[in-house]
């Protein structure tokens, strides 16, 4: 699958990078914030694999739909999930994006299309699906996104979504994050394909496979998947090949994975790589990227006071939005 | 006598109705389509042919999938009402069902919601064995975010039907199988039955017998032997059983102190324990008898034929039960 035709140009390079210092920032200053005891919650760090959404953000529209999951917090963020409402939410305040209702694993984002969060494997698929329907319906020429790791792809709902996308002609994109590691098994322990997107074939549907560490190879994925959904083509499966830095969940030392696996991937970062690229290319100075890096440290010092000091719900928020009210 | 139609007709009715009501209800499922003849028992027979196959899509055979399409759709307004042929199937989809459907009003703070309906088929009596045959109502009516609705008769399965396509939120419709084909009363188009108010269907001063789906027709069946007996019974169909008319089922049983729960579901944990528990904290001290459960036995849903009528909850059952109540033997 050649996808060559689509080649980011240097502001939307640029584009990239500043999501992805933004994710990475996000992503340390949470695990900063955990140890040091200002916030209790169950984290699943997203570090290493930054590119991935930082392409996908800069291809998707406002108004495109996405289902993500626990470990998606850089996909919320860069679909759009402003930084404040992200950590009201994640401290569980009232100013969060679902009133502290959801938390990191189960939050929300209408404005923005982040439409679900799910902390069960392979459940984004089904759900876009369904968005991607309402979106075919209605003739518009919205795409849904799924996100999922890839031990998703060995669990019922990723078969039975694909099987539909495909009989249906959705414009679903299903992203696939291979970060070789499910949960604490090994790919290769867990996953019978070869590679996960072989598995396309199965469904008639196109599978790329691209190195999810290389925001300009992905970029043109993502391109390519999302014109062929907008032109009512249907559905693609990409898949992204990264790694996970950190354990599963925060607190997991991850001492299954062998410590020269876990070297050579860090030694792949898709961060100091991508910027020390854009440099090389004259895209952008040493200090205007650092300018942005600092932005993005500045930003997060005021949204974590933001949502430190954004009061709790009331006790008896806790039984509202249970129902809907009956017209 | 007015028009009579069959309840299959009646669920047929409401889904053609909401449709040309709403632009925005949707029907999917396995079979469901026309050129599939309007799913197995062709309850959905003409919709597609009326409304198109892009509104009315048969599916895979993917429970997981169609729930699924069911909540993403639902969650940017339209109102699908999804097809799990057979109530058995709906273990395929807990998860779209449970974590998802149910919960993601309330996980989003109220930013969305899933105004959806999932129609479903079971009962025993038909000797469909241990998979195709059980009452899992309690199920969902213990999951925060569900309600529950299980018709007995045409005019409540058109009117319940077309009240779970306007909620706001899931409702899973229970339907019996083995009484798609009596009949009943046309309902009036447009007609609609409140979720969770009870039907009281034959008034009583010495026991109440609450009931819901098929066994409101055991119910009724029994009430003539009651009588017999010198016992009045007060019959209420509670239609809904998340949420339940707790208001009229307090107010009979305060009037006759009496109290016997039938369902069709097996006994333990079932929807009965819940009535019956809110009944006796509420009425503690009037109660004339101790509440009873009427259910299937603790087995899965036997496929030989004496087995499965040993197993279902029958009239002469209930009216053994409720005369041995009021005469305290």
């Amino acid at each position: 699958m050649s996808t060559n035709t689509y080649v980011p140009d240097g502001p939307t390079k640029l584009e990239m990078f500043r999501k992805m210092a933004l994710l990475k920032a996000n992503d340390e200053r949470s695990r900063k914030v955990i140890t040091t005891g200002r916030l209790i919650m169950p984290y699943y760090s997203y570090r290493g694999q930054e590119a991935i959404p930082a392409a996908m953000g800069v291809v998707l529209k406002d108004t495109d739909y996405l289902c993500t999951i626990y470990r998606g917090i850089h996909d919320m963020l860069a679909k759009g999930l402003p930084l404040k409402s992200l950590w009201a939410e994640i401290a569980g305040r009232v100013e969060g994006t679902c009133k502290g209702k959801g938390g990191p694993m189960h939050l929300t984002d209408v404005e923005h299309g982040v439409m679900v969060t799910t902390g069960i494997v392979g459940a984004s698929m089904p759900i876009a699906n369904g968005l991607a329907w309402a979106s075919q319906l209605r003739g518009e020429d919205r795409v849904a996104v799924a996100t999922f790791g890839d031990a998703a792809s060995n669990i019922g709902a990723f078969h039975e979504a694909l099987n539909l996308a495909s009989v249906w002609k959705l414009p679903t994109i299903f992203v696939c994050q291979n970060n070789l590691w499910g949960e604490h098994t090994a790919y290769e322990k867990s996953t019978s394909a070869k590679r996960i997107a072989d598995r396309a074939a199965a469904y008639c549907m196109p599978g790329i496979c691209v190195d999810g560490n290389d925001p300009v190879e992905l970029y043109g994925a993502f391109c390519e998947a999302v014109a062929r959904a907008r032109a009512g083509e249907g559905p693609t499966l990409i898949e992204a090949v990264t790694f996970r830095f950190q354990g599963h969940v925060f607190g997991d030392a991850s001492g299954y994975i062998p410590k020269e696996e876990m070297e050579a991937a860090k030694a792949r970062d898709p961060y100091p790589l991508f910027r020390a690229r854009l440099i090389a290319e004259a895209i952008a100075t040493e200090e205007e990227l650092s300018a942005i890096e600092a932005a993005h440290e500045a930003s997060l010092d005021e949204a974590v006071e933001f949502a430190l000091a954004s009061p709790f719900p009331a006790a008896e928020e806790a039984c509202t939005d249970v129902y809907g009210e009956v017209a | 006598m007015s028009a009579q139609i069959t309840v299959l007709q009646a669920y047929n009715q409401a889904l053609s109705d909401a449709m040309s009501d709403d632009d925005q209800v949707l029907v999917l499922g396995e079979d469901i389509a026309d050129p599939e003849e309007g799913g197995v028992v062709g309850l959905t027979k003409g919709l597609s042919t009326k409304f198109g196959e892009l509104r009315v899509r048969t599916t895979p055979i993917s429970e997981e999938a169609i729930i699924g399409a069911a909540v993403g759709a639902s969650l940017v307004g339209f109102r699908p009402v999804a097809e799990i042929m057979l109530m058995n199937f709906t273990t395929v989809a807990m998860d779209m069902i449970v974590n998802h459907a149910a919960k993601l009003r309330y996980m989003s703070g109220g930013q969305t919601h899933c105004p959806l309906v999932i129609r479903t088929m079971t009962g025993a009596g038909m000797s469909t064995g241990g998979q195709h045959s059980d009452y899992y109502e309690a199920w969902f009516a213990h999951t925060p975010g569900m309600k529950v609705v299980c018709p007995s008769t045409t005019e409540d399965a058109y009117g319940l039907l077309r009240s779970a396509i306007d909620d706001p939120d899931p409702v899973m419709v229970v339907e019996n199988m083995p009484i798609y084909w009596t009949k009943g009363p046309k309902p009036e188009a447009g007609h609609r039955v409140p979720l969770g108010k009870a039907n009281i269907l034959s008034p009583g001063t010495d026991i109440t017998i609450v009931s819901y789906s098929r066994t409101v027709l055991e119910a009724l069946g029994a009430l003539q032997a009651i009588s017999g007996a010198g016992v009045s019974a007060e019959i209420i169909d509670l239609r809904t059983v998340q949420p339940w008319d707790q208001e009229a089922v307090l107010a009979s049983v305060e009037k006759t102190g009496r109290l016997l729960i039938a369902h069709e579901a097996v006994v333990p944990f079932g929807c009965g324990a819940e009535i019956a528990a809110v009944v006796q904290d509420q009425l503690f001290g009037k109660l004339k008898a101790p509440v009873k459960r009427l259910g299937a036995s603790f087995n899965p849903v036997p496929f030989s034929k004496p087995l499965e009528t040993a197993h279902m909850t029958d009239a002469a059952k209930i009216a053994a039960a409720a005369i041995a109540l009021v005469k305290g033997e």
